[in-house]
């Protein structure tokens, strides 16, 4: 029997890791970057918030005397400034510099993974520390508090409550975001300098200025889902290349929503579950099947890249500057 | 006022010292960064990386065979990659080629002779590969369907399909994984030349990067290539069947990432995993980048990726540090190195903020006077 009950809220838990990291590519590939540096931003952005809190509950001694307030402050801004470093990175090569986008982003994700493992494998070293591994209990608990009545609403407080705080921030930012791109002057120009740079330029729009602030803004919300995984999701255990793949992931999840973050808190609840998916329909003795369900994501991907382009409808194309740098004097 | 323009071309040496400066800034900045994060003396630490690349003959031997493996798939993916077609599916077409060579091993690896069987796997890894690779190119070539994406998406099919088939084959039952293929027998694994293991991939690969130059430089398909890459537009001016030369193309580019796959199964590995391709598909973009497209080039810019992760290997055993540590420096490097190229497209010409006022007075009073 397939129990749906504990089936959404564990789908729910793997998509919002999913959602930020789309949401923050949307907006940035809505500015004509496309970012394959999502990946490793996510895994500084997980990283940076768990050294930030490893080194706050290390300088409190006992981890219970933590301060909810700080406890959810530092690594959110550590995190926070993690990602937005590594925006400004890959705005200064591919803006300022002009480089080439996917060769960046590539070596943005070496980089980031390389970092990510690095500390996740040596912080306890380099402290001195004599913790057997990262596990960050006190902030996790933080992280994971609930609303009071989740716990008492049956299914309902289960399917819709039973979430940390951040989960909820993923579905708000989507939603801001959407609004945002869609309704609101800012939106329209930073989808002007997504199509056409040139003409945006023209009619006075700062095109380094938009690239700039697009991009770092979707680096950090990115970032948020990598530290959503640690503190929530993984209890606050970090364990290397754990992570795994989910960075590629929220890039699929952007083409499959064909750009727009409002789809994408509904479908990324949809890749979450296709993703535990194998967990839950029984195999029986063939386990092999189960890594047949795994690739059902990407083959959807697939499928919605290919009909959006056969279908060929303006407003469910790629921004069509996606990937080119912009140069004034270039015609 | 700084004033940004492109440059018409620039002489070998000067883009070459530009690219060398690139690297030792990086250096220095991965020495710092060593030495702030670590405490280690960073001269310590590249003494060891170079010890660990080139420290004895059997290290020797296994940079040059990582070396093979990583330019024959950076070879792969030059054609594409000059018709402007950014194929990042290479890990993919690897691990479809790696699949396609253990399926025949395993298959009739006891019922053919070695030469014959070891055909066989040729022609079946380079098809997979070719297969995983014209899918995408059929998509673009007729409905312009963006191909980053696309080939992106099917590294992960490939992943999962190899994933299903491990343990469809696994031996023993339950344990996750393939073992060595054909062990006792060695049917399907590539002969040893003068005792070497490795020097039958390294040779094939070297022939493989030399035809490829002349093909792409000296070679009609390698013009068209180049034309559309160019433009398109021009290139359906001048009757050039676009459509037909992203296929043709993209059937080489993935055959050639199935015959990477051939080497790694039937040359080094006899087995078959999920991360046998070992993220070469997406290395090997930044190494053909690097190289500006040229097959010859290739050699350096893979050559420098190689022993940065050899010799990150090394000073993880060492200094007992995380093997990532080397992650982080081939990372910095790239970035300095990506960062030197704008310095050779543009040229940055400074002028004072007044000559620039002056000029436009003048063109406004010579505007009025007209």
């Amino acid at each position: 029997m397939f129990d749906i009950v504990s089936f959404i809220p564990r789908a729910v838990a793997q998509g919002i890791p999913l959602l930020f990291g789309s949401t923050g590519e949307i907006i940035t590939e809505k500015s004509g970057n496309l970012n394959l540096g999502i990946p490793g931003v996510m895994y500084v952005g997980g990283i940076c918030g768990v050294i930030g809190s490893f080194l706050y509950e290390r300088s409190l001694g006992n981890p219970n005397l933590i301060n909810p307030v700080l406890g959810i402050l530092i690594p959110l801004v550590s995190c926070l400034v993690g990602s937005l470093i590594m925006g400004l990175l890959y705005c200064f090569l591919t803006v300022t510099l002009r480089a080439n986008q996917n060769v960046t982003g590539l070596a943005m994700t070496t980089f980031g993974v390389g970092f990510g493992n690095f500390f996740g494998g040596s912080l306890i070293k380099l402290t001195g520390a004599e913790v057997p591994s990262i596990a960050l209990s006190a902030t996790s608990k933080l992280f994971r508090t609930t609303l009071p009545f989740a716990h008492t609403t049956g299914p309902v407080g289960g399917i819709f409550f039973s979430y940390g705080f951040l989960a909820y921030v993923a579905i708000i930012l989507a939603f801001v975001a959407s609004f945002v791109l869609k309704r609101t002057r800012t939106g329209l120009h930073l989808r002007a300098v997504g199509e056409d740079p040139a003409a945006a330029d023209a009619v006075g729009i700062d095109i380094t200025r938009y690239k700039y602030l697009a991009t770092c803004l979707g680096c950090m919300v990115a970032g948020l889902g990598g530290l959503y995984y640690v503190m929530d999701y993984a209890n606050g255990v970090w364990s290397n290349d754990a992570f795994g793949d989910r960075g590629w992931l929220a890039i699929a999840l952007v083409i499959f929503t064909i750009w727009r973050p409002n789809i994408s808190v509904f479908a990324s609840i949809l890749f979450g579950g296709l993703y535990i998916l194998y967990l839950f329909i029984p195999t029986g003795e063939n386990l092999a099947v189960k890594e047949i369900y795994k690739m059902l994501p990407y083959v959807v991907t697939i499928i919605v890249l290919v009909f959006s382009s056969l279908r060929n409808k303006r407003e469910n194309q790629p921004p069509e500057s996606l990937g080119l740098p912009y140069f004034r004097e270039d015609r | 006022m700084i004033h940004i323009s492109k440059r018409k071309e620039m002489p070998l040496w000067q883009s070459l010292s530009i690219r060398l400066a690139a690297i030792v800034v990086a250096l220095i900045v991965c020495g710092i960064i060593t030495t702030t994060m670590t405490g280690l003396n960073p001269l310590e630490v590249y003494a060891s990386m170079v010890k660990g690349a080139f420290g004895s003959p059997r290290k020797v031997w296994i940079l040059l065979q990582e070396l093979a493996l990583l330019l024959c798939v950076s070879v792969a993916l030059t054609p594409a990659f000059r018709m402007r077609f950014w194929n990042l599916g290479g890990e993919g077409q690897i691990l479809v080629g790696c699949l396609a060579s253990a399926a025949c091993m395993i298959a009739i690896g006891d019922k053919l002779p070695n030469p014959l069987l070891i055909f066989i796997m040729l022609l079946w890894s380079l098809a997979a590969g070719a297969l995983w690779a014209v899918i995408p190119a059929y998509f673009k070539a007729r409905w312009n369907t963006n191909e980053t994406l696309f080939t992106l998406m099917m590294n992960y099919v490939a992943t999962q399909l190899v994933a299903y088939f491990v343990i469809v084959w696994e031996v023993p039952k339950g344990s996750g994984n393939i073992g060595i293929i054909n062990q006792t027998t060695e049917a399907g694994w590539f002969a040893q030349i003068a005792g070497n293991k490795y020097l039958l991939n390294i040779l094939l690969v070297a022939a493989l990067t030399v035809a490829m130059y002349i093909y792409l430089n000296y070679s009609k398909h390698g013009y068209e290539i180049s034309v559309v890459g160019e433009s398109v537009n021009t290139a359906r001016y001048v009757g050039i069947k676009v459509e037909r030369v992203i296929l043709r193309t993209l059937l080489l580019s993935g055959a050639i990432c199935g015959f990477a796959g051939l080497l790694l199964v039937a040359g080094t590995n006899h087995t078959l995993t999920t991360t046998l391709a070992g993220g070469r598909g997406f290395t090997a973009v930044m190494v053909t980048w690097l190289a500006k497209f040229n097959p010859l080039v290739m050699i350096a810019s893979s050559l420098l990726l190689v022993f940065m992760g050899n010799g990150a290997a090394e000073i993880s055993t060492a200094f007992a540090l995380n093997q990532s540590f080397g992650d982080i420096l081939t990372g910095i490097i790239l970035f300095f190195i990506i960062g030197s190229e704008f310095f050779i497209t543009y040229k940055l010409s400074f002028s004072s903020h007044d000559k620039q006022t002056n000029q436009a007075t003048l063109a406004t009073t010579a505007m009025k006077e007209a």
